[in-house]
């Protein structure tokens, strides 16, 4: 039904109660994402089979499922590094991403942060926000702009948001690992996306940082779309509200964590082993 | 683990405020001292500075000023170029157009054509070769020749996301390919001969201590006024950039920055200091021929970099300095083992000094 809206609205140009401004993200009718019957294959293997899922805006979803199920295919997919064989993907009511490439997609307002962390190792912890916030990034701007008020209080908030005010003058190069991941999730932030794509965050973490990690998630809980791809359970349930779980490139169910983890098919394939 | 801010890091990288005000004190001083030494005090004073040391100091800095732009596309941007002695030529080759104008008809042919176009039968001037008997044009094309080059070339190589070795490798073929077509008579560059013989700049003799004094004064307030500019552009956010991409170029592009730019801006900035170098060296030194193309003066420029300290500004001035100074000492001392003990300075910096003079220095200072 909303792939049908979609199309409508696309085909008209305007869908009555909105205009429709070509390449601004729209999320008047509360999503940020539609994924519809996507299939990507790889030498005949399916890495997605068919797979449908919605994100709303200012929900954090988390994506589970076991080894090639297909989570890391749909975040390729999503940014636009894979394309679907068939299927539609839409950011918001407007922006078909199949259409666009990367760069676009990142400006569109989608932000990724990758399993390895990688920040500016020889820059400090403020200059790695300074490069990251969202301005004109051209040459010139670079050599005479400065940052506004406005930029240098967001680039504050944003140290305390991530944990690190007291690190700001530190090389990002000298920071724990878990440190340098909140940093990345910093940059991010900076860039103010729309919708963050995390592929595993607290993969290596201490235990602390990790919890550090969830609390610092739950705060960004209706401020952005956050997907989260993770195989550490305890963690998900520490932030999940509404658990995806993945399996052999579709959704094997989807629900409140109590709900999938007592689902018959989630135990028999993931959550049981 | 032990914390260090990040100023403190920069500071002991950038020598602090105080060592950069040092260092361009002692940068002016020469520039004035040099000069004084060598026309005012009196040539049987122990004080007198000879023709010789001005001379060569006076190519140490168009070198440094050289090293000064390596230092900012390879230091700064990690990107090796083995093709920045080209630029240099070509400054030197653009305002040697004018030096060859400048000689009028006191050639040996006594011709309003330089010696080698008689030779070869030409009796006018080739296109390319209009308007280079005015200063204003011929200056214009140090900067243009090499700088619309660096910029067609950089454009395509940068945009291929041709990077690191290959890099380098292809601006080797670069400078090689442009040395064999300058040994061209045909080229109309006077082949392996090159520009010699020169008289006068803008109807001034050019041989008189006078004259190389303004040159070396010259050169000295270039060298000066470049490295403040570095300073602000490494300084800058467009400076961070450029580090960023050396570091991390995929999470640069990740930001939303076209890498491209950047690194066309700097390199083509840096080719054009360069081809300033060249133009200030040419009178000093009164020749240009293809063998300033040469790869294996490419390689040096690296050397002198990587001896200096990269990424750090003055040490690459450090570095050509210490290096050209012990090539004039031993190409007379010991001429046949230059090469060899060059190649033994690469091998020892890049073994225990992997941060160059800089890096040495810092460590002394630590310990005091």
């Amino acid at each position: 039904m909303i792939a049908n809206e979609l199309k409508e609205s696309h085909a008209s140009g305007d869908s009555g109660s909105h205009t429709l401004v070509p390449g601004e993200l729209d999320t008047s009718h509360g999503v940020v994402l539609y994924l519809e019957e996507i299939t990507v294959s790889f030498d005949g293997f399916r890495a997605l089979n068919k797979l449908s899922l919605t994100i709303d805006v200012g929900e954090l979803r988390c994506i589970i499922g076991p080894n090639g199920a297909g989570k890391t295919t749909m975040m390729d997919v999503i940014t636009g590094k894979t394309r679907p064989d068939s299927g539609t993907v839409f950011f918001g009511q407007t922006l078909d991403l199949s259409r666009m490439n990367e760069p676009q997609i990142a400006h569109a307002g989608i932000g990724r942060k990758f399993q390895k962390p990688t920040v500016f190792e020889n820059h400090s912890v403020y200059e790695n926000l300074e490069l990251a916030i969202k301005t004109d990034k051209g040459v010139w701007n670079s050599l005479f702009g400065r940052l506004s008020g406005e930029q240098i209080d967001r680039i504050g908030e944003i140290l305390t948001t991530i944990n690190l005010a007291e690190k700001a003058t530190m090389l990002a190069g000298l920071l724990s690992h878990g440190q340098k991941q909140w940093l990345e999730i910093g940059m991010l932030l900076a860039q103010e996306p729309k919708l963050l794509l995390l592929d595993e965050p607290v993969a290596g973490m201490t235990d602390h940082e990790t919890e550090r990690t969830a609390e610092l998630l739950n705060t960004l809980v209706g401020q952005h779309s956050i997907i989260v791809v993770e195989h550490d359970m305890d963690f998900v349930s520490s932030i999940a509200r509404k658990v995806t779980v993945l399996h052999e490139g579709s959704v094997l169910a989807e629900g409140t964590m109590d709900k999938v983890q007592n689902d018959e098919k989630v135990i028999e394939v993931y959550l049981g082993r | 683990m032990s914390y260090q801010p990040v100023s403190m890091q920069l500071a002991q990288r950038l020598f602090g405020i105080n060592g950069w005000i040092g260092f361009c004190i002692a940068l002016g001083v020469i520039i004035v001292l040099f000069p004084v030494l060598n026309l005012v005090v009196p040539v049987d004073s122990p004080l007198h500075l000879s023709d010789y040391a001005v001379s060569l100091a006076g190519k140490i800095l168009c070198y440094a000023l050289v090293a000064l732009a390596m230092d900012l596309i390879w230091g700064y941007t990690g990107i090796l170029s083995l093709g920045h002695s080209l630029f240099f030529a070509l400054g030197g080759y653009a305002f040697g157009m004018y030096l060859m104008r400048q000689i009028g008809h006191d050639g040996s042919y006594g011709s309003h054509l330089p010696d080698f176009m008689v030779f070869l039968d030409w009796k006018a001037y080739p296109w390319y070769w209009s308007f280079t008997d005015h200063f204003w044009y011929a200056a214009l094309l140090v900067i243009l020749a090499p700088g619309l080059l660096a910029l067609v070339f950089g454009y395509f190589a940068f945009r291929s996301r041709i990077k690191g070795v290959y890099f380098a490798i292809i601006t080797q073929a670069m400078t090689f390919a442009f040395m064999l077509l300058f040994f061209r008579n045909e080229t109309g560059f006077g082949g392996n001969n090159g520009f010699t013989d020169f008289k006068r700049i803008a109807g001034v003799p050019i041989a008189t201590g006078e004259m190389r004094m303004v040159l070396f004064i010259l050169s000295g307030l270039t060298l000066l006024g470049f490295l403040l500019l570095a300073r602000a552009i490494v300084t800058s956010k467009f400076g961070r950039v450029l580090t960023a991409i050396r570091d991390a170029e995929s999470r640069v592009m990740f930001c939303g920055y076209n890498p491209l730019r950047y690194k066309l801006a700097i390199w083509t900035f840096s080719a054009v200091m360069c081809g300033i170098a060249g133009a200030l060296y040419v009178p000093q030194v009164g020749i240009i021929n293809p063998s300033e193309m040469s790869p294996a003066n490419s390689i040096e420029i690296a050397i002198w970099v990587a001896v200096g300290g990269r990424g750090t500004l003055i040490g690459p001035l450090l570095g050509a300095g210490i290096v050209n100074g012990a090539k004039s000492w031993f190409t007379v001392a010991f001429p046949e083992y230059w090469l060899y003990f060059l190649g033994l300075l690469f091998v020892l910096v890049t073994l225990f000094l992997p941060q160059g003079v800089m890096g040495l220095l810092k460590k002394i200072r630590r310990k005091i």
